[in-house]
């Protein structure tokens, strides 16, 4: 993929994984991933067409429990590690960035 | 500087209290600290605490007044827990994790939260926010990653025992840099609730240990069944110290030619010849089999694992708890900041690439094929363990490595953990024991069975160490060297 | 041609106690914020989820009354997102492998049947509650918001239809229905305005056959009229503007319920990209035989069923439809029907008498404590002229406010209808001598004021006496005059 492409491309995967990258960090990013992307299509090489996925390494199914209602942390505790609460919720800047 | 089995004779001969025997190690943790940093934390006030509590407990508990390092992505309540990152900086969990409840109730003495690679991303604990770890044996060098504080504590005698996590080596490579033994079990054994996620799939605690006696103590307790983890195994599990002991004669073993000589490092293959004659010694017989799947297995690794930390790591969002950067003045450049601010280099770097692999377009040639690729390395394990009893391999292809040396270049980094990674995707457990020295820097051998085979796993090991036993062979204070 | 083409997505809560991942009370209504909420549905490092058995079980149920394929096999998957009421920052969902497929719900609509097929049906957890602070109510006005997980972990599941829907007025009616089964179930208490159901609509014109249009989602609709209002907007709408030859933008708009009208969301964000991928921390879900039909003999009869069941009763299809929109109300009368047989006259008493009730008191049927074999004695008893009907109303009235028992009060208070002879006579006597003016007039052909003479003697037994009864001996005894 081309170095310019790939840029596009690793600016906007920082931005759905929301994570600010400097410029520094888009340079020296965009070349490493480069390169360990390029490695990955070595997975290619491989024939899987007969072959299912494997999400769960253990063959279990049906884990469940019982609809029972059990305490659990004190509120005080739910808030203990907050960055900021205000009355009795998470208090988070505006979601809608300012109009110019 | 003792095992388990001397700890519990000091007690029972009431040669030294539980208090002593806790400040002896304090104290050894504050000559070897200055150099290797092993710990981030250690929680002065809980553990007079804990040692009170303890009073009134049983001590024939199977831990009973055994201190224990525990690596700092498991949650410990009221004791912050950081996974080495700005982003968890202050965070002090309000539940333990439920490995550090079982080892309270048998009686253990947690004594401080090691050292690792930023949410477990690493193979040489480099990637720590705040500062790496050194080798004991050579504090120019890594001890490894990720668990890198949980082995060097336990290298230099800080600890007798401790836990790590082992996501694609995390703790058999460290355990092999520092010349102690580290055991990751089968996936599914160990409860992962209130481990902090990277990849869920691949993810498992395990210990650390000097003698296979103490690793299968500290996994009996451990390991095991918990509602609270939907992935735990149901199953029951065996006395894994039964087996201890016991002959493996004509037990067979087998060699994957695809993870000896390709890749590995003279000096790595040359300390590990002494083992094919331990071998012989053992009785056991020796297979050349062959892993063709193994080849890519560091592709799907590092596909799958990034994906699975991409998802595990969004929750650090600096909403609910955490780091936040204030400065922000709307959410989505609060996120944006938080995030890019506070987590390190190697987190974003597998954070992009988990995020890429699993985006649209890409899904089906990165993690759709990742997944696929990854049944047929199980399918060939699964066939081989038909075939011979125990898989053996070196643990780690190179020497421990210099700081710095690897850090620039984030492919060389990840090819350290080739032996390592296929393990995990198998799900199979795999033991690193001190193999031998070269110039005074530990190698390891690494050793699997197929799954929830521990106790076999470990008779293995027990009688490998009959032979190669470096549990007493503890590395020097730096300064008294220069002596 | 214009044809509306119409799918619903909608989210209904799950009347479990605890959430779908942990155990935490699923109450959170007059609840302060962040009150019933435990590291897990805080998404907290290194918790882990657990179905909750119940919830599984629910949406099995829901499949089946829905006439849907129970999968044998299903999964859970994560859905990637960030927003501040999403504490992991991923949604637990179902994506590919849901638990429900193929099914359908059959309404009438203007006498006829129309079938609008269920695509699917799947399990997730809600996400949190947010509190929009500032200037303005909008989004966009607000200085800061405040979170509150109370909500977060909730099981909901969503059922989205095929396309089937071609007015505002099916989707009212496809949507109330879909109601009440929920109800029916016990699963859902399907309250819109509550929030334990939500309805998306999606929709587009039809211009030829074979060929869409392009669709828009409406979102914000929280009652059933809202639904027909916006979808009636929505198409005028759409229609306005391929009738000027432009093309309709396919966009996401929002209902303002207070100017009634569908807006554009100013977001021009490009479509999410969810980045679904297998929930590896849940093992996957295998529904046996087994458990279907154990869940299948656990459901009630449905709504469509008791309809034909009670017009097959020749009972109107208004009354119908009154009896059917509440199941407690057709469960009681079901009950009631079993001792006494007459259904149209069980269903007026139940209309006059209860169901007034009720409105004046702005009570559900299920709020009241009545025995359905008291009231059918009590219907019985008015038959057989045992009790007038005004005296079992007042009865009535006093068992439903004051629970006192009707039959017991009857008894104690002599409410029986008066209809012993020679007492009746004997009072009788007494009011024709009492009023001889009255007698007098009777006698002269006002033959009118028997009603009068009629109305002394009620007064004199209290109203308990028979109205034809006491007619009749009154004229016995004027005419022996």
């Amino acid at each position: 993929m081309e170095r310019r492409d790939f840029k596009e491309q690793l600016k906007k995967t920082a931005h759905l994984a929301r994570l600010h990258l400097t410029p520094e960090e888009e340079e020296l990013f965009a070349k490493q991933l480069q390169n360990i992307l390029d490695y990955f299509k070595k997975l290619q090489e491989l024939d899987t067409s007969n072959v299912e996925p494997m999400a769960h390494v253990l063959p279990l199914y049906n884990i469940w429990r019982e609809d029972e209602v059990k305490e659990s942390i004190s509120q005080e505790e739910a808030f203990k590690n907050a960055p900021e609460i205000e009355d009795l919720g998470f208090k988070i800047p505006r979601i809608m960035k300012r109009e110019e | 500087m003792r095992t388990l089995r001397e700890i519990k004779k000091i007690y029972e001969n009431k040669e030294a209290n539980v208090k002593e025997v806790v400040e002896s190690y304090l104290e050894k943790i504050k000559e070897w600290e200055p150099y290797i940093n092993a710990f981030l934390h250690i929680p002065y006030e809980d553990i007079e605490k804990q040692i009170k509590e303890l009073e009134s407990k049983s001590p024939n508990l199977p831990l009973y007044g055994i201190p224990i390092a525990i690596k700092d992505n498991i949650l410990t309540k009221n004791i912050k827990t950081t996974c080495a990152s700005k982003i968890l900086e202050n965070f002090i969990p309000p539940y333990d994790a439920t490995v550090v409840k079982r080892l309270k109730e048998n009686g253990a003495i947690i004594i401080g939260k090691t050292n690792l690679d930023e949410f477990a991303m690493g193979s040489s604990c480099e990637n720590s926010a705040f500062g790496p770890t050194k080798n004991p044996w050579d504090i120019e060098r890594v001890p490894g990653g990720s668990s890198g504080g949980s082995a060097a504590c336990v290298s230099a005698g800080e600890a007798p025992i401790s836990l790590g996590s082992d996501t694609g080596g995390s703790i058999r490579l460290p355990a092999s840099f520092t010349g102690v033994i580290g055991l990751k079990p089968t996936y599914g054994l160990v409860s992962r609730f209130g481990l902090v996620a990277f990849a869920s799939s691949l993810d498992q605690i395990g210990p650390f240990g000097r003698t296979v006696e103490d690793i299968a103590i500290t996994l009996q307790i451990i390991a095991g069944h918990d509602p609270m983890d939907s992935t735990s195994s149901p199953y029951e599990i065996p006395n894994y110290l039964e087996g201890l002991g016991k002959s493996v004669k004509n037990w067979r073993v087998g060699i994957p030619k695809e993870l000896w000589y390709k890749g590995v490092s003279e000096e790595v293959l040359k300390t590990l010849e002494n083992s094919f004659g331990v071998f012989k010694e053992m009785g056991v017989t020796i297979e050349e089999i062959s892993l063709p799947s193994l080849e890519y297995a560091l592709p799907v690794y590092y596909i799958i694992s990034t994906s699975e930390a991409s998802s595990n790591l969004a929750r650090y969002d600096g909403v609910k708890y955490g780091y936040r950067d204030f400065t922000a003045e709307d959410l989505i450049s609060m996120y944006k900041q938080t995030r890019g601010k506070g987590f390190g280099s190697e987190v974003k770097r597998r954070i992009i690439l988990g995020t890429y692999a699993l985006s649209a377009g890409y899904y089906d040639a990165y993690y759709l094929k990742a997944t696929k690729v990854r049944r047929l390395i199980r399918i060939e394990f699964e066939e081989a363990f038909k075939k011979v009893d125990i898989i053996a391999s070196p643990t780690s292809p190179v020497l421990p490595f210099k700081l710095g040396e690897r850090i620039s270049d984030p492919l060389q980094m990840y090819l350290t953990d080739i032996m390592t990674i296929p393990v995990n995707l198998a799900g199979i457990p795999a033991i690193s024991m001190p193999a031998g020295f070269y110039n005074n820097l530990p190698v390891g051998i690494q050793f699997m069975s197929s799954f929830f085979t521990e106790d076999k796993l470990l008779q293995f090991a027990y009688a490998y160490q009959q032979f190669v036993d470096f549990s007493k062979k503890y590395p020097t204070l730096p300064n008294k060297e220069r002596v | 041609m214009y044809k509306p083409v119409i799918g619903l997505e909608v989210h209904a809560q799950l009347s479990t106690k605890t959430k779908l991942f942990c155990s935490c009370s699923t109450e959170h209504e007059n609840l302060p914020p962040n009150t019933n909420v435990c590291p897990i549905c805080m998404g907290f490092p290194g918790v882990l989820p657990v179905v909750n058995k119940k919830a599984v079980e629910y949406a099995i149920k829901a499949g089946l009354a829905l006439n849907c394929e129970i999968s044998n096999y299903s999964k859970f998957d994560r859905k990637n997102y960030f927003y501040p009421d999403l504490p992991k920052g991923y949604q637990i969902s179902q994506y590919d492998l849901p638990l429900c497929r193929n099914g359908y719900i059959d309404l009438y609509v203007d006498g006829e049947i129309k079938r609008v097929r269920i695509k699917r049906i799947h399990l997730e957890e809600d996400a949190g509650k947010l509190l929009h602070i500032g200037s303005g109510d909008r989004l966009s006005e607000s200085d800061y918001s405040l979170v509150d997980f109370n909500r977060a972990g909730i099981p909901l599941i969503e059922i989205v239809t095929e396309p089937d829907i071609n007015s505002p007025k099916e989707a009212r009616l496809f949507l109330q229905e879909l109601r009440l089964i929920l109800r029916y179930l016990g699963i859902s208490s399907g309250d819109m305005e509550k929030g334990s159901l939500r309805c998306d609509a999606n929709i587009s014109i039809q211009t030829e056959e074979g060929k869409f249009g392009t669709r828009t989602e409406i979102k914000n609709v929280n009652s059933f009229f809202s639904l027909e209002k916006a979808l009636e907007y929505e198409i005028e709408r759409q229609i306005e503007i391929l009738k000027r030859g432009e093309e309709v933008i396919q966009e996401t708009r929002h209902w303002d319920e207070k100017n009634q009208k569908t807006v554009s969301l100013r977001s021009k964000e490009e479509a999410e990209d969810y980045r679904y991928f297998p929930e590896p921390d849940l093992p996957p879900l295998m529904v046996t035989e087994e458990m279907k039909n154990k869940l299948k003999s656990e459901i009630p009869e449905l709504p469509a069923k008791r309809r034909e069941r009670y017009l097959a009763l020749e009972l109107s299809p208004v009354d119908v439809e009154i009896l059917v929109s509440d199941k407690d109300l057709s469960d009681f009368f079901d009950k009631a029907l079993r001792i006494y047989g007459n259904a149209k006259n069980l269903h007026s008493w139940l209309s006059v008498e209860i169901l007034s009730y009720l409105n004046e008191n702005k009570l559900e049927f299920k709020d009241l404590d009545i025995d359905s074999e008291r009231f059918v004695k009590l219907i019985e008893m008015v038959d057989k002229n045992e009790i007038t009907r005004p005296v079992a109303k007042e009865v009535l009235r006093r068992y439903l406010t004051k629970k006192e028992d009707p039959l017991v009060i009857i008894e104690r208070e002599g409410l029986r209808v008066v209809s012993d002879t020679s007492y009746l006579q004997d009072i009788i006597k007494n009011v024709i001598s009492n009023n001889s003016k009255a007698v007098e007039d009777w006698k002269k052909g006002k033959k009118q004021v028997i009603n009068f003479l009629v109305g002394q003697v009620m007064k004199e037994t209290r109203g308990r006496a028979s109205l034809d009864v006491v007619k009749n001996l009154l004229e016995e005894e004027l005419n022996k005059l």
